[in-house]
């Protein structure tokens, strides 16, 4: 982008769509439909429960739903990037139980064990990586192998029962905030951690890793041609997966406290969330963002439904028709805009104000 | 040419999806709330139905009765007591020697069962020691019904055991296996889940489910007043001892007038968190019930974190409800599913080959803790982790206290 003279930066911006126009462009990919649908379950939650909508019970959800939405966050670059992991529930698990187990009631263990547990992820995400990408293995078995291993070990290590809650001061990443706060009361730490983490996501996107990286997921054989460097591009992605589940764990053992079925079915909620948000499976598209919106449009969705008095059995029969109805919407929607037909027919194109000069244009070489 | 197919197929392919897609997404945005919740109320109907299924009035009587029925016995050694009632005649098995004793295990993946297991294996270092046993074969199914079955073929083909002992995993499934190991004429213990023929030489097990519901949803009902809301906590459907409890305790709400609302949570710490605080945000909630204490840690923090009054609450006897529930105050009540019955197989194999009679069903006696005596059982076991169980009955067992304290599960 550097190497565009001001000229051709300043013609850029003029040819743009106005900021209302994109926007509403936005909204009708299925990236931007997500925000709508959120915004829509809230409003009927509210309407079935309004003092669901009161500040405090909504701060409280939003931080109840941080780890899912962490963990979409990590899924959606492993996703964007062509591959899955479905490795993440176990991870979440295997952590859960590290923290049990080796923290104790040690206060001065918190850091080190902490750190651990981030390298741990690292570690896991790095093999799954590795042996996707050099072995070519795909990565749904590689992932799915590495979510048994981790479950037998959790298994072998507690024999399936929980051990005990960690010190308090760890269990208050997960359950503890920043009180006294007008109109909010309290702002929960998982709220924290998640924009901060949303953010960094966001910021990473648009640097020239997010950008190799959905390149690498529309067309792998393309990316490597232009010079990337591909194998280390989504091992990075399966890392960075991996490290969402260490921190949704860690989240998770102050909010819920240990038990060996923390982190069950993590890797298909997430998974849930980043489809509804939508990306598209198989990589190449989608915002990062949605995934983290498509997680509380889930999570607001199993409320209404447990509001409205819906048996809590039900929900991963609504989990499995939003998956297959989020993947056909989406196909559908890409699908009419590689035919061009959406843009062409639909949208108001931006007349150009100027015609380009004749010496800018390269294409009458 | 190829090509052209090709695009052809895609064509189709992408029209089909459109049509397909046409008819499903839009009104989908809209529709399925709706649609779920006609679907959930009309599955909900029969979901009742299936709660009265497990309700049976005349074992619930029969429990009712049993729970202030006197018990023979030392009440010092509540694992030996047991009710009067029909006693199978083993001399035919009375015999000398030390003798193998092969154990068809369901599972140790709930804290329940490992305090078990290790009291267990406390009480076999004393049989082995004592020339009863010469060794204990135990199979694992890990919560599996095909594998407990390949566990109990193994063990009567070729396992070269003198008893059985197996603590079923489901209820129906497993009758056929134990039947068969009942055909070797050798003799067959079975305890905890029941199963359903009575061929086995003793059914070794606390009251029942029903007892256990009696206690708990009275006790809600004298500490709440009418149209008071109870949340009820459960583990997992399908289970006789956990059906029997919510059959009863649902029973008792209904005829009380108290609002309860069931729900399943896997024992999950993160789904009761997430069905208390719902709860909370849609009015108050003044009592929880649960089937099984593994969990209530959990549930009483969610109160703390939504900022309410904490509920009236009967969890279970393990050490983390105990403690959270002196540190909290709250009004309530830890029912116990007799963790030392754990200990009873293996001293009734000892009875068999000494030629002793032995219960026909061993009902071993199940008191809940109230918070009177909560102080004692939180004194006598300090410093036994979250996990354990209070009535685990070992204290006069080898290893005591620290096997249990650092939890060596074999």
């Amino acid at each position: 982008m550097s190497t565009l003279t001001p000229d051709r930066k300043a013609e850029l911006r003029r040819d743009r769509s106005p900021r209302k126009d994109r926007l509403l462009r936005g909204m009708r990919t299925p990236g931007g439909a997500v925000f709508i649908l959120l915004l829509a379950l809230l409003a009927a939650v509210i309407f079935v429960n309004p003092s669901f909508g009161e500040p405090g019970s909504l701060i409280r959800f939003i931080g109840r739903t941080a780890p899912i939405a962490i963990a979409a966050i990590g899924q959606y670059f492993v996703i964007v990037s062509g591959e899955f992991d479905l490795s993440m529930g176990s991870v979440v698990t295997a952590q859960v139980i590290i923290a049990g187990n080796l923290i104790g009631q040690d206060d001065a263990k918190v850091l080190p064990v902490l750190l651990l547990m981030l390298v741990f992820g690292a570690l896991i995400g790095l093999i799954n990586g590795l042996v996707t990408t050099l072995l070519k293995i795909p990565s749904f078995i590689v992932t799915l192998g590495m979510m048994l291993a981790l479950l037998g070990l959790v298994l072998y290590w507690t024999g399936g029962a929980a051990t005990g809650n960690p010190a308090d001061t760890f269990r208050q990443i997960g359950r503890g905030g920043i009180e006294n706060i007008p109109v909010l009361e309290i702002l929960p730490y998982p709220v924290l951690i998640l924009l901060a983490i949303a953010a960094g996501a966001f910021w990473l996107m648009r640097r020239p890793y997010g950008r190799t990286l959905i390149a690498v997921g529309d067309n792998a054989r393309a990316a490597a041609l232009t010079g990337a460097r591909v194998w280390w591009i989504r091992t990075r992605a399966f890392i960075l997966s991996s490290l969402a589940a260490t921190v949704a764990g860690i989240i998770l053992v102050g909010y819920a406290g240990v038990h060996p079925s923390v982190g069950r079915g993590y890797e298909f909620t997430a998974i849930t969330a980043v489809v509804l948000g939508g990306v598209v499976l198989g990589g190449g598209r989608g915002w990062v963002l949605s995934a983290a919106a498509g997680a509380f449009a889930l999570e607001m969705l199993f409320t209404l439904l447990n509001f409205a008095g819906v048996a809590s059995t039900w929900r991963d029969t609504v989990q499995g028709i939003i998956i297959v109805a989020a993947v056909a919407a989406g196909a559908r929607t890409w699908e009419r805009r590689r035919r061009g037909a959406s843009s062409a027919t639909h949208d108001k194109q931006t007349p150009i104000a100027q015609p380009p000069a004749v010496g800018t244009n390269e294409g009458g070489k | 040419m190829r090509r052209s197919i090709q695009s052809k197929v895609t064509a189709v392919a992408a029209a089909a999806l459109l049509a397909l897609t046409a008819c499903t997404t839009d009104p989908s945005i809209e529709n399925p709330p709706a649609a779920e919740t006609e679907g959930g109320e009309a599955a909900a109907t029969p979901a009742e139905e299936g709660g009265d299924e497990w309700f049976d009035q005349a074992a619930f009587d029969e429990q009712s009765e049993q729970r202030s029925a006197s018990f023979t016995g030392d009440p010092e050694q509540p694992w030996l007591q047991y009710l009067e009632g029909e006693m199978t005649d083993t001399s035919e098995f009375a015999s000398e020697g030390a003798k193998k004793v092969c154990f068809a295990n369901a599972s140790i993946s709930n804290p329940w069962r490992q305090t078990g297991w290790i009291t267990m294996n406390q009480q076999l270092e004393v049989l082995v020691e004592q020339g009863v046993i010469s060794e204990m074969e135990t199979r694992d199914a890990q919560d599996d019904d095909n594998t407990q079955i390949a566990d109990i073929d193994y063990f009567i083909a070729e396992g070269d055991c003198d008893a059985f002992i197996i603590s079923p995993n489901s209820t129906a499934a497993m009758t056929p296996a134990v039947e068969r190991a009942c055909e070797t004429g050798k003799p067959v213990i079975v305890f905890d889940r029941g199963v359903e023929t009575d061929c086995a030489t003793t059914f070794i097990h606390p009251i029942g489910g029903f007892a256990w519901g009696i206690d708990t949803a009275e006790f809600l009902i004298d500490n709440l007043e009418e149209g008071d809301k109870v949340v009820a906590l459960r583990i997992l459907p399908g289970v006789d001892v956990l059906e029997q409890r919510w059959a009863a305790a649902e029973k008792i709400f209904e005829e009380n007038g108290i609002e309860a609302t069931d729900y399943f949570t896997g024992a999950d710490p993160t789904e009761i968190k997430k069905i208390i605080s719902d709860e909370l945000a849609t009015g108050d909630v003044q009592g929880v019930w649960m089937d099984a204490g593994d969990g209530a840690v959990a549930a009483i923090e969610a109160f703390e974190d939504a900022g309410k009054d904490y509920p009236v609450m009967t969890g279970e006897d393990e050490m983390s409800f105990l403690r959270k529930w002196e540190e909290t105050g709250l009004t309530g009540l830890a029912p116990v599913y007799s963790n030392f019955q754990w200990r009873t197989p293996l001293l009734a194999v000892e009875k068999i080959f000494a030629g002793e009679e032995v219960p026909k069903e061993w009902v071993l006696p199940q008191t809940p803790i109230p918070e009177e005596e909560r102080a004692d059982f939180l004194a006598s076991n300090e410093g036994m982790p979250d996990g354990h169980y209070a009535k685990f009955g070992g204290t006069d067992l080898p290893g005591y206290p620290e096997v249990w304290q650092e939890r060596q599960i074999p």
